[in-house]
Protein backbone atom coordinates (compact mmCIF):
# COMPACT_ATOMS: atom_id res chain seq x y z
CA UNK A 1 0.00 0.00 0.00
CA UNK A 2 1.30 3.46 -0.87
CA UNK A 3 0.24 6.77 0.60
CA UNK A 4 -1.65 7.58 -2.61
CA UNK A 5 -4.15 4.79 -1.96
CA UNK A 6 -5.62 6.66 0.99
CA UNK A 7 -7.96 9.61 0.47
CA UNK A 8 -6.84 11.41 3.62
CA UNK A 9 -3.20 11.11 2.58
CA UNK A 10 -3.93 12.51 -0.88
CA UNK A 11 -5.65 15.51 0.71
CA UNK A 12 -2.81 15.85 3.17
CA UNK A 13 -0.23 15.83 0.38
CA UNK A 14 -2.01 18.57 -1.57
CA UNK A 15 -2.28 20.63 1.62
CA UNK A 16 1.41 20.01 2.29
CA UNK A 17 2.36 21.37 -1.14
CA UNK A 18 0.22 24.49 -0.60
CA UNK A 19 1.74 25.16 2.79
CA UNK A 20 5.25 24.40 1.56
CA UNK A 21 4.87 27.00 -1.19
CA UNK A 22 3.14 29.85 0.67
CA UNK A 23 4.82 29.89 4.07
CA UNK A 24 8.40 30.45 2.79
CA UNK A 25 7.21 32.92 0.11
CA UNK A 26 5.70 35.18 2.77
CA UNK A 27 8.56 34.31 5.08
CA UNK A 28 11.15 35.79 2.70
CA UNK A 29 9.59 39.25 3.06
CA UNK A 30 9.04 38.83 6.78
CA UNK A 31 12.62 37.77 7.46
CA UNK A 32 13.90 40.72 5.40
CA UNK A 33 11.63 43.04 7.39
CA UNK A 34 13.26 41.72 10.59
CA UNK A 35 10.00 40.25 11.78
CA UNK A 36 11.08 36.60 11.82
CA UNK A 37 9.06 35.95 14.96
CA UNK A 38 5.91 37.64 13.66
CA UNK A 39 4.54 34.22 12.70
CA UNK A 40 4.94 32.99 16.27
CA UNK A 41 3.08 35.99 17.59
CA UNK A 42 0.25 35.56 15.13
CA UNK A 43 0.16 31.84 15.91
CA UNK A 44 -0.44 32.52 19.60
CA UNK A 45 -3.19 35.01 18.82
CA UNK A 46 -4.79 32.60 16.33
CA UNK A 47 -5.32 30.11 19.16
CA UNK A 48 -7.92 32.42 20.67
CA UNK A 49 -9.58 32.40 17.25
CA UNK A 50 -9.60 28.59 17.13
CA UNK A 51 -11.14 28.41 20.60
CA UNK A 52 -13.76 31.01 19.64
CA UNK A 53 -14.67 28.74 16.73
CA UNK A 54 -15.34 25.88 19.15
CA UNK A 55 -17.31 28.13 21.51
CA UNK A 56 -19.56 29.57 18.79
CA UNK A 57 -19.85 26.37 16.79
CA UNK A 58 -18.28 27.91 13.68
CA UNK A 59 -15.37 26.50 11.71
CA UNK A 60 -12.21 27.13 13.78
CA UNK A 61 -10.26 27.97 10.59
CA UNK A 62 -12.64 30.85 9.81
CA UNK A 63 -12.53 32.36 13.29
CA UNK A 64 -8.77 31.81 13.42
CA UNK A 65 -8.28 33.81 10.18
CA UNK A 66 -10.32 36.71 11.54
CA UNK A 67 -8.69 36.82 14.96
CA UNK A 68 -5.18 36.26 13.56
CA UNK A 69 -5.67 39.08 11.05
CA UNK A 70 -6.88 41.43 13.80
CA UNK A 71 -3.89 40.41 15.91
CA UNK A 72 -1.52 41.01 13.00
CA UNK A 73 -2.98 44.47 12.41
CA UNK A 74 -2.55 45.27 16.11
CA UNK A 75 1.07 44.06 16.02
CA UNK A 76 1.80 46.15 12.92
CA UNK A 77 0.23 49.24 14.47
CA UNK A 78 2.33 48.86 17.61
CA UNK A 79 5.44 48.33 15.44
CA UNK A 80 4.72 51.32 13.20
CA UNK A 81 4.42 53.64 16.19
CA UNK A 82 8.00 52.66 16.88
CA UNK A 83 7.85 53.12 20.62
CA UNK A 84 10.49 51.37 22.67
CA UNK A 85 7.76 49.53 24.55
CA UNK A 86 6.80 47.77 21.29
CA UNK A 87 8.46 44.50 22.29
CA UNK A 88 6.58 44.34 25.54
CA UNK A 89 3.28 45.23 23.88
CA UNK A 90 3.80 42.37 21.43
CA UNK A 91 4.62 39.96 24.23
CA UNK A 92 1.42 40.96 26.03
CA UNK A 93 -0.54 40.21 22.90
CA UNK A 94 1.12 36.79 22.44
CA UNK A 95 0.45 35.62 25.98
CA UNK A 96 -3.03 37.11 25.89
CA UNK A 97 -3.75 35.10 22.76
CA UNK A 98 -2.51 31.83 24.26
CA UNK A 99 -4.20 32.29 27.63
CA UNK A 100 -7.39 33.50 25.93
CA UNK A 101 -7.49 30.36 23.80
CA UNK A 102 -7.05 28.04 26.77
CA UNK A 103 -9.66 29.90 28.84
CA UNK A 104 -12.26 30.02 26.07
CA UNK A 105 -11.86 26.31 25.30
CA UNK A 106 -12.32 25.55 29.01
CA UNK A 107 -15.57 27.52 29.00
CA UNK A 108 -16.82 25.66 25.91
CA UNK A 109 -19.18 22.81 26.88
CA UNK A 110 -17.85 19.40 25.90
CA UNK A 111 -14.38 20.68 24.93
CA UNK A 112 -11.09 20.64 26.78
CA UNK A 113 -7.56 21.77 26.06
CA UNK A 114 -7.11 18.39 24.34
CA UNK A 115 -9.33 19.76 21.56
CA UNK A 116 -6.64 22.34 20.85
CA UNK A 117 -3.88 19.78 20.44
CA UNK A 118 -4.36 19.24 16.72
CA UNK A 119 -4.21 23.02 16.20
CA UNK A 120 -1.20 23.48 18.43
CA UNK A 121 0.87 20.70 16.92
CA UNK A 122 -0.81 20.10 13.57
CA UNK A 123 -2.92 17.28 12.21
CA UNK A 124 -2.48 17.40 8.49
CA UNK A 125 -4.01 13.97 7.97
CA UNK A 126 -7.32 15.26 9.35
CA UNK A 127 -7.71 17.65 6.39
CA UNK A 128 -10.93 16.83 4.51
CA UNK A 129 -12.02 17.99 1.07
CA UNK A 130 -13.78 21.12 2.42
CA UNK A 131 -10.67 22.10 4.38
CA UNK A 132 -8.62 21.52 1.27
CA UNK A 133 -10.69 23.99 -0.76
CA UNK A 134 -10.34 26.62 1.97
CA UNK A 135 -6.58 26.04 2.24
CA UNK A 136 -6.14 26.10 -1.55
CA UNK A 137 -8.19 29.29 -1.88
CA UNK A 138 -6.23 31.07 0.84
CA UNK A 139 -2.89 29.86 -0.54
CA UNK A 140 -3.72 31.10 -4.04
CA UNK A 141 -4.85 34.45 -2.63
CA UNK A 142 -1.59 34.81 -0.68
CA UNK A 143 0.59 34.00 -3.69
CA UNK A 144 -1.44 36.31 -5.97
CA UNK A 145 -1.08 39.22 -3.53
CA UNK A 146 2.66 38.62 -3.28
CA UNK A 147 2.93 38.61 -7.08
CA UNK A 148 1.02 41.89 -7.44
CA UNK A 149 2.67 43.75 -4.56
CA UNK A 150 6.03 41.99 -4.58
CA UNK A 151 8.02 44.88 -6.04
CA UNK A 152 6.66 47.37 -3.52
CA UNK A 153 7.05 44.92 -0.64
CA UNK A 154 10.68 44.39 -1.63
CA UNK A 155 11.37 48.13 -1.29
CA UNK A 156 9.41 48.31 1.97
CA UNK A 157 11.20 45.35 3.53
CA UNK A 158 14.59 46.62 2.33
CA UNK A 159 14.30 50.18 3.69
CA UNK A 160 11.07 51.72 4.94
CA UNK A 161 12.38 55.31 4.62
CA UNK A 162 13.27 54.79 0.98
CA UNK A 163 9.81 53.31 0.44
CA UNK A 164 8.32 56.49 1.94
CA UNK A 165 10.53 58.72 -0.19
CA UNK A 166 9.40 56.75 -3.26
CA UNK A 167 5.78 57.63 -2.48
CA UNK A 168 4.78 54.04 -1.62
CA UNK A 169 1.78 53.59 0.70
CA UNK A 170 3.96 52.25 3.52
CA UNK A 171 1.21 52.03 6.12
CA UNK A 172 -1.01 50.04 3.77
CA UNK A 173 1.86 47.78 2.66
CA UNK A 174 2.85 47.13 6.28
CA UNK A 175 -0.70 46.08 7.13
CA UNK A 176 -0.89 44.04 3.93
CA UNK A 177 2.18 41.97 4.74
CA UNK A 178 0.92 41.49 8.31
CA UNK A 179 -2.48 40.26 7.10
CA UNK A 180 -0.90 38.03 4.43
CA UNK A 181 1.26 36.55 7.18
CA UNK A 182 -1.75 35.88 9.40
CA UNK A 183 -3.61 34.11 6.60
CA UNK A 184 -0.50 32.02 5.94
CA UNK A 185 -0.26 31.10 9.62
CA UNK A 186 -3.80 29.78 9.55
CA UNK A 187 -3.19 27.88 6.31
CA UNK A 188 -0.07 26.28 7.77
CA UNK A 189 -1.73 25.66 11.14
CA UNK A 190 -3.26 22.39 9.93
CA UNK A 191 0.09 21.09 8.73
CA UNK A 192 2.51 21.88 11.52
CA UNK A 193 0.42 23.48 14.23
CA UNK A 194 0.38 27.02 15.60
CA UNK A 195 3.43 26.47 17.79
CA UNK A 196 5.60 25.35 14.87
CA UNK A 197 4.06 27.45 12.12
CA UNK A 198 6.76 30.09 12.15
CA UNK A 199 9.37 27.43 11.44
CA UNK A 200 8.00 26.98 7.93
CA UNK A 201 8.10 30.74 7.34
CA UNK A 202 11.64 31.18 8.58
CA UNK A 203 13.68 27.96 8.29
CA UNK A 204 13.40 27.41 4.50
CA UNK A 205 14.37 31.07 3.97
CA UNK A 206 17.35 30.76 6.29
CA UNK A 207 18.31 27.56 4.45
CA UNK A 208 18.02 29.13 1.03
CA UNK A 209 19.97 32.30 1.87
CA UNK A 210 23.03 30.17 2.65
CA UNK A 211 23.19 29.28 -1.03
CA UNK A 212 21.85 32.27 -3.01
CA UNK A 213 22.88 35.74 -4.14
CA UNK A 214 19.60 37.36 -5.12
CA UNK A 215 16.29 38.03 -3.39
CA UNK A 216 14.35 36.39 -6.19
CA UNK A 217 16.27 33.09 -6.12
CA UNK A 218 16.23 33.09 -2.31
CA UNK A 219 12.45 33.19 -2.44
CA UNK A 220 12.16 30.57 -5.20
CA UNK A 221 14.60 28.19 -3.55
CA UNK A 222 12.97 28.63 -0.14
CA UNK A 223 9.67 27.56 -1.70
CA UNK A 224 11.38 24.44 -3.09
CA UNK A 225 12.83 23.69 0.36
CA UNK A 226 9.43 24.36 1.90
CA UNK A 227 7.72 21.80 -0.32
CA UNK A 228 10.54 19.28 0.20
CA UNK A 229 10.14 19.64 3.97
CA UNK A 230 6.33 19.41 4.07
CA UNK A 231 5.96 16.60 1.53
CA UNK A 232 9.05 14.76 2.73
CA UNK A 233 8.06 15.16 6.37
CA UNK A 234 4.49 14.03 5.75
CA UNK A 235 5.59 10.96 3.78
CA UNK A 236 8.19 9.87 6.28
CA UNK A 237 5.86 10.47 9.22
CA UNK A 238 3.34 8.15 7.53
CA UNK A 239 5.83 5.31 7.07
CA UNK A 240 7.60 5.81 10.39
CA UNK A 241 4.35 6.40 12.27
CA UNK A 242 5.53 9.59 13.99
CA UNK A 243 3.79 13.01 14.32
CA UNK A 244 3.77 14.85 10.96
CA UNK A 245 4.19 18.43 12.21
CA UNK A 246 7.32 17.70 14.18
CA UNK A 247 8.76 15.56 11.36
CA UNK A 248 8.24 18.40 8.86
CA UNK A 249 9.97 20.94 11.07
CA UNK A 250 12.85 18.62 11.99
CA UNK A 251 13.38 17.83 8.30
CA UNK A 252 13.45 21.58 7.51
CA UNK A 253 16.03 22.11 10.26
CA UNK A 254 18.15 19.21 8.98
CA UNK A 255 18.03 20.88 5.54
CA UNK A 256 19.27 24.10 7.12
CA UNK A 257 22.22 22.32 8.75
CA UNK A 258 23.21 20.76 5.42
CA UNK A 259 22.85 24.08 3.55
CA UNK A 260 24.93 25.84 6.18
CA UNK A 261 27.78 23.41 5.51
CA UNK A 262 27.46 23.62 1.72
CA UNK A 263 27.22 27.42 1.85
CA UNK A 264 30.42 27.71 3.91
CA UNK A 265 32.21 25.38 1.52
CA UNK A 266 31.01 27.25 -1.60
CA UNK A 267 31.90 30.66 -0.17
CA UNK A 268 35.33 29.46 0.87
CA UNK A 269 36.10 28.07 -2.57
CA UNK A 270 34.80 31.31 -4.15
CA UNK A 271 37.11 33.47 -2.06
CA UNK A 272 39.87 30.97 -2.82
CA UNK A 273 39.30 31.54 -6.54
CA UNK A 274 39.26 35.32 -6.29
CA UNK A 275 42.42 35.53 -4.23
CA UNK A 276 44.28 32.94 -6.32
CA UNK B 1 11.85 78.59 -12.37
CA UNK B 2 10.01 76.31 -10.01
CA UNK B 3 10.88 75.49 -6.45
CA UNK B 4 11.83 71.91 -5.60
CA UNK B 5 11.87 72.17 -1.80
CA UNK B 6 10.35 74.87 0.35
CA UNK B 7 10.44 74.60 4.12
CA UNK B 8 9.07 77.33 6.37
CA UNK B 9 9.85 77.39 10.09
CA UNK B 10 10.44 73.63 10.08
CA UNK B 11 10.61 72.09 13.54
CA UNK B 12 11.30 68.51 14.50
CA UNK B 13 11.05 67.18 18.04
CA UNK B 14 12.01 63.58 18.76
CA UNK B 15 11.34 62.18 22.23
CA UNK B 16 11.09 65.71 23.63
CA UNK B 17 14.42 66.77 22.12
CA UNK B 18 14.34 69.63 19.65
CA UNK B 19 16.33 68.53 16.60
CA UNK B 20 15.25 71.31 14.22
CA UNK B 21 14.31 74.70 15.65
CA UNK B 22 12.43 76.59 12.95
CA UNK B 23 14.43 76.24 9.74
CA UNK B 24 13.53 78.13 6.54
CA UNK B 25 14.98 76.59 3.41
CA UNK B 26 14.07 77.05 -0.22
CA UNK B 27 15.81 75.10 -2.96
CA UNK B 28 15.07 76.16 -6.53
CA UNK B 29 15.32 73.88 -9.56
CA UNK B 30 18.89 73.38 -10.69
CA UNK B 31 20.51 74.47 -7.44
CA UNK B 32 23.23 72.36 -5.84
CA UNK B 33 22.93 72.90 -2.12
CA UNK B 34 25.20 71.44 0.53
CA UNK B 35 23.87 71.11 4.08
CA UNK B 36 26.84 71.36 6.43
CA UNK B 37 27.33 71.26 10.16
CA UNK B 38 28.78 69.28 13.02
CA UNK B 39 27.50 65.84 13.97
CA UNK B 40 24.17 66.16 15.74
CA UNK B 41 23.42 69.58 14.25
CA UNK B 42 20.29 68.24 12.53
CA UNK B 43 21.55 67.90 8.92
CA UNK B 44 20.08 64.47 8.24
CA UNK B 45 16.85 65.35 10.00
CA UNK B 46 16.57 68.47 7.83
CA UNK B 47 16.83 66.60 4.51
CA UNK B 48 14.65 63.74 5.73
CA UNK B 49 11.96 66.20 6.74
CA UNK B 50 12.27 68.01 3.40
CA UNK B 51 11.08 64.70 1.89
CA UNK B 52 8.38 64.07 4.48
CA UNK B 53 10.20 60.92 5.62
CA UNK B 54 10.60 62.61 9.01
CA UNK B 55 7.35 64.36 9.94
CA UNK B 56 7.56 67.98 11.13
CA UNK B 57 6.31 68.88 14.57
CA UNK B 58 5.91 72.50 13.50
CA UNK B 59 6.13 74.59 10.35
CA UNK B 60 5.50 73.41 6.81
CA UNK B 61 7.43 71.87 3.97
CA UNK B 62 6.51 71.63 0.30
CA UNK B 63 7.76 69.33 -2.46
CA UNK B 64 7.25 71.01 -5.82
CA UNK B 65 4.55 73.14 -4.24
CA UNK B 66 2.70 70.38 -2.37
CA UNK B 67 2.94 69.06 1.19
CA UNK B 68 4.47 65.52 1.24
CA UNK B 69 1.14 63.86 2.12
CA UNK B 70 -0.46 65.27 -1.03
CA UNK B 71 2.59 65.04 -3.30
CA UNK B 72 2.04 62.54 -6.12
CA UNK B 73 5.02 62.97 -8.46
CA UNK B 74 7.46 60.94 -6.36
CA UNK B 75 9.39 59.89 -9.47
CA UNK B 76 10.78 63.44 -9.44
CA UNK B 77 12.68 62.70 -6.21
CA UNK B 78 15.72 60.46 -5.81
CA UNK B 79 16.63 59.82 -2.17
CA UNK B 80 20.03 58.40 -1.25
CA UNK B 81 20.04 57.38 2.41
CA UNK B 82 23.16 57.38 4.56
CA UNK B 83 23.81 53.69 4.21
CA UNK B 84 22.47 50.57 2.60
CA UNK B 85 20.03 48.82 4.88
CA UNK B 86 20.72 45.09 4.92
CA UNK B 87 17.41 44.32 6.60
CA UNK B 88 17.05 40.79 7.90
CA UNK B 89 19.88 39.47 5.77
CA UNK B 90 18.00 38.04 2.79
CA UNK B 91 20.51 38.48 -0.05
CA UNK B 92 19.81 40.93 -2.87
CA UNK B 93 21.95 41.56 -5.92
CA UNK B 94 23.28 44.94 -6.97
CA UNK B 95 20.91 44.86 -9.95
CA UNK B 96 17.89 44.08 -7.75
CA UNK B 97 18.61 47.01 -5.44
CA UNK B 98 19.28 49.42 -8.30
CA UNK B 99 16.16 48.23 -10.17
CA UNK B 100 14.05 49.01 -7.08
CA UNK B 101 14.82 52.69 -7.77
CA UNK B 102 12.31 52.48 -10.65
CA UNK B 103 9.44 51.81 -8.24
CA UNK B 104 7.96 55.32 -8.39
CA UNK B 105 7.73 55.03 -12.19
CA UNK B 106 6.23 51.53 -12.29
CA UNK B 107 2.56 50.64 -12.31
CA UNK B 108 1.44 47.98 -9.88
CA UNK B 109 1.10 44.56 -11.49
CA UNK B 110 2.96 45.55 -14.68
CA UNK B 111 6.02 43.64 -15.76
CA UNK B 112 9.43 45.31 -15.95
CA UNK B 113 9.62 47.33 -19.18
CA UNK B 114 12.46 47.82 -21.63
CA UNK B 115 12.74 51.42 -20.40
CA UNK B 116 13.18 50.09 -16.84
CA UNK B 117 15.97 47.77 -17.92
CA UNK B 118 17.72 50.51 -19.90
CA UNK B 119 17.59 52.96 -17.02
CA UNK B 120 19.01 50.35 -14.64
CA UNK B 121 21.82 49.45 -17.03
CA UNK B 122 22.65 53.16 -17.55
CA UNK B 123 22.66 53.80 -13.79
CA UNK B 124 24.95 50.82 -13.13
CA UNK B 125 27.26 52.00 -15.87
CA UNK B 126 27.35 55.56 -14.53
CA UNK B 127 28.64 54.43 -11.12
CA UNK B 128 30.99 51.85 -12.65
CA UNK B 129 29.31 48.77 -11.18
CA UNK B 130 28.04 47.05 -14.35
CA UNK B 131 30.44 44.17 -13.79
CA UNK B 132 29.14 43.64 -10.23
CA UNK B 133 25.43 43.66 -11.18
CA UNK B 134 24.91 40.01 -10.28
CA UNK B 135 26.83 40.09 -7.00
CA UNK B 136 25.07 40.29 -3.64
CA UNK B 137 25.27 43.84 -2.26
CA UNK B 138 26.58 42.48 1.02
CA UNK B 139 29.81 41.44 -0.74
CA UNK B 140 30.61 45.05 -1.71
CA UNK B 141 32.80 47.52 0.16
CA UNK B 142 31.26 50.53 1.92
CA UNK B 143 32.17 52.86 -0.94
CA UNK B 144 30.73 50.49 -3.52
CA UNK B 145 27.53 50.14 -1.51
CA UNK B 146 27.25 53.93 -1.52
CA UNK B 147 27.54 53.82 -5.31
CA UNK B 148 24.74 51.22 -5.41
CA UNK B 149 22.51 53.61 -3.46
CA UNK B 150 23.32 56.43 -5.86
CA UNK B 151 22.67 54.16 -8.84
CA UNK B 152 19.30 53.27 -7.31
CA UNK B 153 18.36 56.96 -7.25
CA UNK B 154 19.77 57.48 -10.77
CA UNK B 155 17.69 54.56 -12.09
CA UNK B 156 14.50 56.44 -11.21
CA UNK B 157 15.62 59.34 -13.46
CA UNK B 158 14.41 61.97 -10.96
CA UNK B 159 14.63 65.77 -11.21
CA UNK B 160 15.98 66.26 -7.72
CA UNK B 161 18.47 64.22 -5.73
CA UNK B 162 18.67 64.25 -1.95
CA UNK B 163 21.84 62.63 -0.65
CA UNK B 164 22.45 62.02 3.05
CA UNK B 165 26.22 62.04 3.71
CA UNK B 166 27.23 60.34 0.45
CA UNK B 167 30.91 60.83 1.26
CA UNK B 168 30.93 59.54 4.83
CA UNK B 169 33.28 56.61 5.29
CA UNK B 170 33.86 56.25 1.55
CA UNK B 171 37.25 55.35 0.04
CA UNK B 172 39.08 57.81 -2.21
CA UNK B 173 38.20 55.96 -5.43
CA UNK B 174 34.48 56.00 -4.65
CA UNK B 175 34.69 59.68 -3.60
CA UNK B 176 36.15 60.56 -6.98
CA UNK B 177 33.50 58.48 -8.74
CA UNK B 178 30.85 60.25 -6.68
CA UNK B 179 32.22 63.68 -7.60
CA UNK B 180 32.15 62.71 -11.29
CA UNK B 181 28.59 61.38 -11.06
CA UNK B 182 27.50 64.52 -9.25
CA UNK B 183 29.11 66.80 -11.80
CA UNK B 184 27.22 64.86 -14.50
CA UNK B 185 23.97 65.60 -12.66
CA UNK B 186 24.87 69.28 -12.32
CA UNK B 187 25.63 69.46 -16.06
CA UNK B 188 22.19 68.01 -16.78
CA UNK B 189 20.63 70.75 -14.63
CA UNK B 190 19.40 68.42 -11.87
CA UNK B 191 18.60 69.76 -8.42
CA UNK B 192 20.86 68.38 -5.70
CA UNK B 193 20.65 68.66 -1.93
CA UNK B 194 23.42 66.86 -0.13
CA UNK B 195 24.42 66.51 3.48
CA UNK B 196 28.11 66.51 4.21
CA UNK B 197 30.44 66.85 7.11
CA UNK B 198 33.18 68.06 4.82
CA UNK B 199 32.87 68.80 1.13
CA UNK B 200 36.26 67.55 -0.05
CA UNK B 201 36.25 66.88 -3.81
CA UNK B 202 32.60 67.97 -4.09
CA UNK B 203 33.40 71.59 -3.22
CA UNK B 204 33.64 73.00 -6.77
CA UNK B 205 30.18 71.63 -7.65
CA UNK B 206 28.29 73.33 -4.84
CA UNK B 207 26.34 76.49 -5.68
CA UNK B 208 25.12 77.21 -2.18
CA UNK B 209 25.77 76.03 1.35
CA UNK B 210 23.47 75.90 4.32
CA UNK B 211 25.11 75.50 7.71
CA UNK B 212 23.24 74.11 10.67
CA UNK B 213 24.21 74.44 14.28
CA UNK B 214 22.13 72.82 17.02
CA UNK B 215 19.06 72.69 14.82
CA UNK B 216 19.27 76.32 13.65
CA UNK B 217 20.35 77.66 10.28
CA UNK B 218 23.41 79.80 10.88
CA UNK B 219 24.61 80.36 7.33
CA UNK B 220 22.92 80.30 3.91
CA UNK B 221 24.89 81.46 0.91
CA UNK B 222 28.22 80.96 -0.77
CA UNK B 223 29.94 77.72 0.15
CA UNK B 224 32.57 78.29 2.84
CA UNK B 225 36.10 77.88 1.55
CA UNK B 226 38.50 75.86 3.60
CA UNK B 227 40.67 78.07 5.81
CA UNK B 228 43.50 77.65 8.26
CA UNK B 229 44.55 74.15 9.11
CA UNK B 230 41.63 72.77 7.10
CA UNK B 231 43.18 74.09 3.91
CA UNK B 232 46.53 72.40 4.37
CA UNK B 233 47.06 69.51 2.00
CA UNK B 234 46.65 66.20 3.70
CA UNK B 235 44.63 67.75 6.52
CA UNK B 236 42.85 64.97 8.30
CA UNK B 237 39.64 65.89 10.05
CA UNK B 238 40.18 64.00 13.28
CA UNK B 239 37.84 65.91 15.58
CA UNK B 240 34.36 65.35 14.18
CA UNK B 241 32.77 64.87 17.58
CA UNK B 242 34.37 67.85 19.25
CA UNK B 243 31.96 70.62 20.18
CA UNK B 244 32.24 73.75 18.06
CA UNK B 245 33.74 76.95 19.59
CA UNK B 246 31.56 77.97 22.48
CA UNK B 247 31.41 81.76 22.20
CA UNK B 248 29.41 81.92 18.96
CA UNK B 249 28.49 78.30 18.41
CA UNK B 250 29.72 78.61 14.81
CA UNK B 251 32.27 76.37 13.16
CA UNK B 252 35.61 78.09 12.76
CA UNK B 253 35.48 78.10 8.98
CA UNK B 254 32.11 79.85 8.99
CA UNK B 255 33.51 82.56 11.25
CA UNK B 256 36.49 82.96 8.96
CA UNK B 257 34.14 83.18 5.99
CA UNK B 258 32.04 85.88 7.61
CA UNK B 259 35.06 87.91 8.69
CA UNK B 260 36.44 87.83 5.17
Amino acid sequence: MTIFDLDFMRYALVAAVMVGLTAPAVGTFIVQRRLALLGDGIGHVALTGVALGFLTGTAPVATAVVVAALGAVAIEMVRARGKTSGDVALALLFYGGLAGGVMIIYLTPGESTASLNSYLFGAITSVDSTDLWVIAGLAVAVLALLAVFGRELFVLCQDEEVAKASGLPVRFLGLLIAVIASVTVVVAMRAVGLLLVSALMVVPVATSQQLTRSFRTTMALSMVFGVLATVGGLTSSFYLDVPSGATIVLLALAGFAVALGIGRFVRRSRTGESTA
Amino acid sequence: MSTAFDMTAGQVTIDGRKILRGVDLTVDDGEVVAVLGANGSGKSTLVRSLLGVQPLSGGTTLLYGRPPARFREWWRIGYVPQRLSVGGGVPATVREVVASGRIARQRRGRLTSAADRQAVAAALNEVGLSDRAGDPVSSLSGGQQQRVLIARALAGEPDAFVLDEPTAGVDAGSQKMLAETLSGLVDRGKTVVLVAHELGPLEPLISRAVVLNQGCKVHDGAPPTAVGAHALPGHDHVHPHEPEPAESGLPSWVLAQEKA
